[in-house]
């Protein structure tokens, strides 16, 4: 065996981080991609199946109400204010600023996914109409399970963050990275919200 | 190093006692933290090894063996199953190579056959080719990279578990008479509702499923071991060239898996809630399937592949005992490769009819493809001629490579010509160019590779002059059973029929595949064997047996649980090689807990400590929750909907904390 020769001692390291230093600030970036590109193919689809028809909705069928979506659009952009404030205050290391605006965010989830339960119901198809229809609700479908699995998750953390393990600076960068990730849920929708609610319309 | 700034607290008197409370809690762990025993010059050799035994090693008995989250076990069973796999798959093989040995034969009927082809294909792509190249990666690239562990080893345990699962389930199927028989591509309308009734189909679908989340599963943590957590010093420049590949087969991983979760997903909605994505009666597109297949499958022969160009580089440049000349025009090649890989899918579909520039642009981009990997070829020839070449078996393996890979990759520029391909399109020629680019391609590095690392895995030597023979048996029965396929393909026998009649010239060059066949899988079992027996009676083999660079060498053979008993620190391209007789580390590491450093992502200087979680049986449960609802929505929909709870509160458990108190240093319990 090679004999070592010491050089640094990083006993002072730190062992939190926030944004890239982080590990599991890489990871959620990588599931992002996977679930972006996910999303993406889902959109390739959408027009690929579009590209062969005469129309958009098919001849014979209404596009979407556009109502409930909207307003889950709204609900779901003006929800960036809390969470860009529950990101400040994770940074900043304000338990009790995250523990109040932890349970804001659960409850706009909360308030979104009832919206979205109205959204299936303004389609005007069924998935097994036509291939339309299937591409339809496989948007609406796939976006309602990343709402399902975030929001999920916020419960979870949420419960964490109102034990004394709220102090360990850790659980700070996990809160600051499920907000970046609350981001991307919400950016991903902008999209979907265009294709199933207004490119029909065009 | 304060966890909570003091002034967040307003003046509340509610809040004033709270912050006292933590203000206090904040002082004592500082002081319990300075207690705490960590790695230095006045803790090394045996007392330090000891603790860190302590410190990594799993709880003993049945539950720590299934709760281990240590990379090097992960590895090992990855490698294990993977092999298991190979061998059923092989098994198909030569039952095929039997019923195809003469024309007119009644050995096997079609309908078997068609399970067979699709058994095999499903079984050396899904369950042999990419989880060994992931399970090798998860075995040593911690230890190349001078670290503890991987990053997210719990959910690297997740991911196998997640492997095996899919295999068994896929097995089972084949057990139970319910195989998939649409080819290891399932194309619609043949695997669709209407042509394919029963469950066979769907069982193909949800092993894509399994397999899809193991393989990202895995790469997800492969990319972040490898961006955060390499030694210090070991820059982005110096990375060994396995980690290159490895890395760029991840990224390929996370881009092209998604795709193959999306058909497959759509073809299950279809067959089981009667969606109409590939129904081309309501409008749907059964070449929808094939574009978003291929986006997959044409990628995934290059994470087959680009693994395995990883493990030539390690070879050649040990045995040439030089650095692998032009590193940088290597890792360019990989990375150009790995962009592309994307680029190539629609030569899979020639034959679908296509608008003209369609054609053309694919042929330029399939023809392309070949420029950086000629460039990979003949920056290892170059090093092979300016080294000093040792024929030890792995460099005959990376020689074999070189030969083979060479006339399958010709045959791939040919059949990147559409006129020719139009006339070669699932015929034998077909057959005999994928197998000469992914047997070559993969298997022989691998079988080199096995040879190159079995002394670090096992700390013994694998016999050399048996190992020499079975390379000869390989690199001889390989010829022999795939070359005569390039003639009966143009001979015009077309791939995935059960048998072929008399009097078309076809005997002979079957014939001699079958022989060949059964040679190679001789050679298989010799060096099966061959590994048995090394792992009791092998030549002890010492830290460094073939006096290689990188740092995988630098501990004992096998390694100790916690890998290395203080971090390393990179300074050249070729560690080992450039370290005067000692070792440059860093300490400061704790050694009670277990720990490691991570680095800055392109300069790898240190930038935190990160606690390592500990062994756990979460990982294992969440993969039987998850295994369970896959296999139920073969049945129900609602599978779907009822299995949310229990994998919710799986992964819940895998997350939340054993005990919910602050420790003077981050542990994850």
């Amino acid at each position: 065996m090679i004999l070592p020769r010491f050089t640094d001692d990083l006993a002072d390291l730190p062992t939190h981080k926030f944004g890239p230093s982080s590990l599991t600030w890489w990871g959620i970036i990588a599931f992002m991609v996977i679930e972006g590109g996910f999303f993406m193919l889902t959109f390739a689809a959408y027009f690929f199946l579009m590209g062969h028809e005469q129309g958009w909705p098919p001849e014979g069928r209404q596009a979407p109400d556009v109502l409930a979506g909207t307003l889950f659009t709204i609900v779901i952009i003006l929800s960036e204010i809390p969470n860009t404030m529950i990101k400040k205050a994770a940074r900043a290391g304000d338990i009790p600023a995250i523990r109040r605006l932890i349970l804001v965010m659960t409850a706009v989830g909360a308030i979104l996914l009832v919206i979205r339960g109205f959204e299936f119901n303004s389609l005007n198809c069924r998935w097994t109409d036509d291939a339309y229809g299937s591409i339809i609700w496989a948007l609406l479908l796939l976006h309602t399970t990343h709402l399902i699995t975030d929001w999920g998750d916020t419960v979870v953390l949420g419960a964490l963050i109102y034990t004394p393990v709220a102090y360990e600076g850790r659980r700070q960068v996990d809160v600051d990275e499920n907000s970046l990730y609350w981001r991307y849920v919400w950016l991903l929708w902008l999209p979907i919200y265009l294709m199933i609610y207004w490119v029909p319309r065009l | 190093m304060t966890d909570v700034r003091a002034d967040a607290f307003d003046a509340a008197p509610a809040r004033q006692s709270e912050r006292e409370r933590v203000e206090a809690e904040n002082r004592q762990l500082a002081e319990e933290r300075k207690k705490i025993a960590r790695d230095g010059p006045k803790l090394k050799g045996e007392k330090l090894a000891a603790r860190l035994d302590l410190a990594w090693r799993r709880p003993r008995g049945i539950i720590g063996w299934l709760a281990t989250v240590d990379h090097k076990e992960i590895g090992r069973r990855y490698i294990i199953t993977a092999l298991g796999f190979f061998v059923l798959g092989g098994i198909m093989a030569l039952l095929m190579r039997l019923q195809l040995a003469q024309p007119d034969s009644n050995l096997i009927g079609a309908e078997r056959y068609n399970q067979l082809f699709t058994m095999h294909g499903s079984t050396m792509m899904f369950l042999f080719a990419v989880p060994v190249m992931e399970g090798v990666a998860v075995y040593i690239i911690p230890l190349m990279l001078g670290t503890r562990s991987t990053a997210f080893p719990r959910l690297n345990a997740f991911s196998y578990y997640m492997y095996l699962f899919g295999g068994l389930m896929l097995w089972g199927a084949f057990v139970l008479n319910i195989a998939p028989d649409v080819g290891w591509f399932a194309y619609t309308p043949l695997s669709g509702p209407q042509f394919s009734p029963g469950k066979r189909a769907d069982v193909w679908a949800q092993m894509i499923t399994f397999t899809e989340v193991a393989a990202l599963a895995a790469a997800v943590v492969l990319t972040s071991t490898i961006l955060k957590c390499r030694a210090p010093g070991m820059t982005l420049a110096r990375m060994p060239l396995f980690a290159w590949a490895m890395l760029v087969v991840a990224v390929m991983i996370i881009f092209s898996m998604p795709s193959v979760a999306l058909c497959s997903g759509m073809l299950i909605s279809d067959r089981l809630v009667g969606t109409n994505f590939y129904n081309a009666a309501e409008h749907g597109d059964a070449l929808l399937w094939q574009h978003l297949f291929w986006f997959f499958g044409h990628p995934e022969v290059y994470i087959i592949f680009l693994p395995a160009t990883g493990f030539v580089s390690v070879m050649v440049e040990t045995f040439c005992r030089r650095p692998v000349f032009g590193h940088a025009v290597v890792v360019l090649a990989l990375i150009s490769t790995g962009i592309l890989a994307f680029g190539l899918w629609v030569h899979h579909m020639f034959a679908t009819g296509l608008p003209r520039v369609g054609y053309s642009f694919y042929t330029a981009a399939s023809m392309s493809v070949s420029i950086p990997t000629g460039l990979q070829i003949f920056c290892w020839l170059a090093t092979i001629w300016d080294g000093r070449p040792r024929f030890q078996v792995p460099m005959l393996y990376v020689v074999g490579f070189i030969v083979t890979f060479v006339i399958g990759g010709l045959t791939g520029v040919m059949v990147a010509a559409v006129p020719l391909d139009l006339q070669l399109h699932d015929t034998y020629f077909v057959v005999a160019h994928f197998h000469y680019v992914l047997i070559s391609g993969a298997v022989f590095p691998l079988l080199g590779i096995f040879t190159y690392w079995f002394p670090k895995i096992t700390g013994r030597m694998m016999n050399e002059t048996v190992g020499k023979i079975s390379f000869w048996l390989v690199f001889v029965g390989f010829h022999l059973t795939f070359f005569p396929m390039h003639l009966s393909g143009l001979l015009g026998m077309p791939r995935r029929v059960y048998t072929y009649p008399a009097g078309l010239g076809l005997e002979v060059p079957n014939l001699l595949s079958t022989l060949g066949a059964f040679i190679l899988a001789a050679a298989v079992v010799l060096f099966v064997v061959n590994g048995l027996i090394s792992l009791y009676r092998g030549v002890i083999a010492g830290p460094n047996p073939w006096g290689a660079a990188s740092l995988e060498w630098a501990t004992s053979s096998p390694p100790p649980v916690y890998n290395f008993e203080h971090i390393p620190v990179v300074e050249s391209d070729t560690p080992l090689w450039d370290v005067e007789g000692e070792l440059p580390v860093v300490t400061g590491l704790r050694v009670d807990e277990k720990e490691i450093l991570l680095t800055t992502v392109v300069a790898a200087a240190p930038d935190l400590r990160e606690p390592v979680p500990a062994a756990s049986l979460w990982p294992l449960i969440g993969a039987m929750a998850v295994g369970i609802v896959f296999v139920a929505s073969i049945f129900s929909p609602w599978a779907l909907v009822f299995g949310l709870v229990p994998c919710g509160i799986a992964f819940a458990a895998w997350f939340w904390p054993k005990e919910l108190k602050r420790n003077p240093e981050p542990v994850i319990s």
